[in-house]
């Protein structure tokens, strides 16, 4: 029982960083249409930028915060300029290629510019564990969930409480309806690219210390985040929050009483099943067909 | 050699248009309502065509006696990657469909393949085994994917890759796990033996011809112009009475075939298997490198796969940087040249005509 308790713990700490990502992917697609393969690299450049600023010297808290404007920088405005906005108009599909392009491009940067290896990166949790009534937790899987569900807390109140976060949600549900409205469009789609940016950081930040920082670190990362997207439901926030956190239990669950081998297939098959039940996923409304 | 396969590119140009760029591209060659049908090209202009194909084809054939042992297995690896992104193209540019799944297929064929020649089952058993059991799976894969959007297809391939690669590691018992499966044996032809490196080449090439134009006379046939109906028009094909799902799945599932066939070849070219050619970024790759040729053209995959397989081996300096430089060209070629490669002429052709 303590056992099954611990695995729960820890693995609802992997699974709120993939809800994170897979947040930042639902908020892209709502509010532009934008299937972003790179998702997993847009995780691997903040580690890595966290890393070299952290060797120049820069404590970690520091380092996360200059990395948070850079990633806006790069990650949000630079991939919307530069990429997205050329590219939507001529529909998904060279969207999607697109980032694919910018995935293998951006992986292959670091690889062949910087180094192929792994690097430790510090945990922003002290070590060790302490023990509930014999479940022993450890600090950085309730670190991880505090401060994943204290992002998500805060930029649900963000898009529920304030002006633009409801403007940014009126241009996810109905693009023309919000422009008739007056609502600045470009800039509430601007404003999405940045908090996904942002949330990749924070996700950089807490999955790193474990899978360690390596170029091909967003290769399981990116699927994942696809998964719990649509396992949840495509086109609903929460939907993305429960795929993510039931990917990573059952992940767990799977690695420790099935086989630790097949822990990476686990969300293909849950994809797989959810799509077969419930193609709109499991909080998804379904979507009419535009002819 | 690059004059060899270049030569071949042009000549099938402008009928169809590239998925990769559905608005930006338009065929120009035929004014019919919906590229469908291929656009009528008269007798003789078909017959250079043919004459220019054949003579790329036999100078590309005698090139290995040219090259040494590494360059004809550069040129082996080159048909059996072909075979696969051939395939490919079926699923991406003719049937409009994302699968980031085609180097699964490769592996289960070349997994087959490596496992039954060494039992001592014929290799023209193995083939068609190899080929029908990826259209099964590609079939089974397909189904719950395609049942919902399209971009679904993409996700779940890539997911069944991580997963046939995570078998493959794994399962050791039958595939050797990372060690592999070595010593498997090459065919032999009505007695010869094909062990040889030049021999195997041309053997390679026949097949790779022979699958081509086999993919050539489907796509030539009413059931392929259903394809490029439903890529073009889904809603419209649909209200013409074609099955959008049944025609996409199959097109996936032939495409999935191909691979395995290609795969049976990889494993007695190389005669070891092992996981690492079949990781799902080797199926980005292939799809890369039908979007980089030009997506839904007959050639566009032998463009592609130049990029993919020979380009690396004469950019040999480039080291690491040829992939990371290749990934940003991705994204440069989708902003300024969605129709890949081959729709070059094309684009010269409309910025000189008079407006």
């Amino acid at each position: 029982m303590a056992e099954l308790l611990q695995l729960i713990v820890s693995g609802a700490a992997a699974g709120a960083i993939y809800a994170l990502a897979a947040l930042g992917f639902t908020l892209l697609w709502q509010a532009s249409g934008t299937i972003n393969f790179a998702q997993g690299e847009f995780v691997m450049i903040p580690a890595f930028v966290m890393l070299f600023c952290m060797s120049a010297g820069a404590p970690l808290w520091l380092a996360f915060v200059l990395t948070c404007f850079i990633a806006m920088l790069l990650l949000g405005v630079g991939f919307k300029r530069a990429i997205v906005d050329p590219l939507i108009r001529h529909g998904v599909i060279p969207l999607v290629i697109a980032s694919l392009g910018l995935s293998i491009g951006l992986k292959q940067l670091v690889r062949a510019g910087y180094s192929a290896q792994a690097f430790a990166f510090p945990s922003p949790f002290p070590s060790g564990q302490f023990s509930v009534g014999g479940v022993a937790v450890s600090y950085a899987d309730v670190g991880t969930l505090v401060f994943a569900a204290m992002i998500v807390i805060a930029l649900q109140a963000f898009l529920e409480r304030t002006v633009t976060g409801r403007a940014m949600q009126a241009v996810a549900q109905n693009t023309d309806a919000a422009r008739v409205l007056g609502i600045d469009v470009k800039r509430m789609v601007l404003y999405t690219f940045l908090i996904n940016a942002l949330l990749a950081t924070v996700a950089a930040l807490l999955v790193t210390p474990a899978y360690l920082a390596k170029f091909d670190m967003g290769d399981s990362l990116g699927p994942k985040a696809f998964f719990a997207a649509i396992i949840g439901g495509f086109n609903q926030t929460r939907g993305a929050l429960l795929g993510g956190v039931l990917i990573g239990l059952l992940e767990n669950l799977v690695g420790f009483y099935v086989s630790p081998a097949y822990k990476e297939g686990v969300a293909l098959i849950l994809f797989l099943a959810v799509i077969l039940v419930r193609p709109e996923g499991l909080l998804g409304k379904a979507e009419e067909r535009k002819v | 050699m690059g004059g060899a396969l270049s030569a071949a590119g042009p000549p099938q140009g402008a009928n169809r248009a590239p998925v990769g760029g559905s608005a930006a591209a338009k065929p120009q060659a035929s004014g019919g309502p919906a590229s469908a049908a291929p656009s009528p090209v008269s007798d003789r202009a078909f017959r250079a065509r043919c004459i220019a194909l054949a003579i790329a084809l036999v100078a590309f054939a005698l090139l290995p006696l040219f090259l040494k042992s590494y360059g004809t297995y550069l040129c082996t690896l080159f048909c059996v990657m072909l075979m696969a992104t051939c395939g490919l193209n079926l699923t991406v540019g003719y049937a409009g469909q994302m699968s980031l799944g085609q180097a699964a297929f490769y592996g289960i064929g070349a997994y087959i393949a490596a496992i039954a020649l060494k039992a001592g089952v014929p290799f023209f058993v193995v083939l068609p085994v190899a080929g029908i059991a990826c259209f099964a799976v590609g079939l089974a894969l397909g189904f719950p994917a395609l049942r919902v959007q399209h971009h679904y297809l993409a996700f779940a391939t890539l997911g069944f890759n991580i997963l046939v690669y995570l078998v493959m590691r794994n399962e050791e018992k039958i595939t050797g796990g990372t060690y592999g499966i070595s010593g498997i044996p090459r065919p032999s032809l009505l007695g010869f033996s094909l062990d040889g490196v030049l021999p195997f080449f041309w053997f390679t090439l026949a097949a790779t011809v022979v699958l081509i134009a086999m993919l050539g006379w489907l796509l030539r046939s009413p059931w392929g112009r259903a394809f490029a109906a439903l890529r073009d028009n889904p809603i419209r094909a649909e209200s013409l009475g074609i099955n959008i799902t049944a025609y996409t799945l199959l097109a996936f599932a032939i495409g999935a075939a191909c691979a395995g066939i290609a795969g049976v070849f990889f494993a007695a070219l190389v005669q070891y298997v092992e996981p690492a050619p079949f990781h799902f970024s080797v199926s980005l790759m292939m799809l890369l490198a039908i979007i980089v040729g030009g997506s839904g053209r007959f050639f566009g995959p032998v463009i592609g796969t130049v990029v993919i397989v020979l380009l690396p081996e004469w950019l040999r300096f480039m080291q690491d940087w040829y992939l990371a430089v290749f990934g940003f060209a991705v994204v440069a070629l989708m902003i300024w040249l969605p129709g890949g490669i081959l729709s070059i002429p094309e684009r010269f052709a409309r910025a000189r005509a008079p407006r």
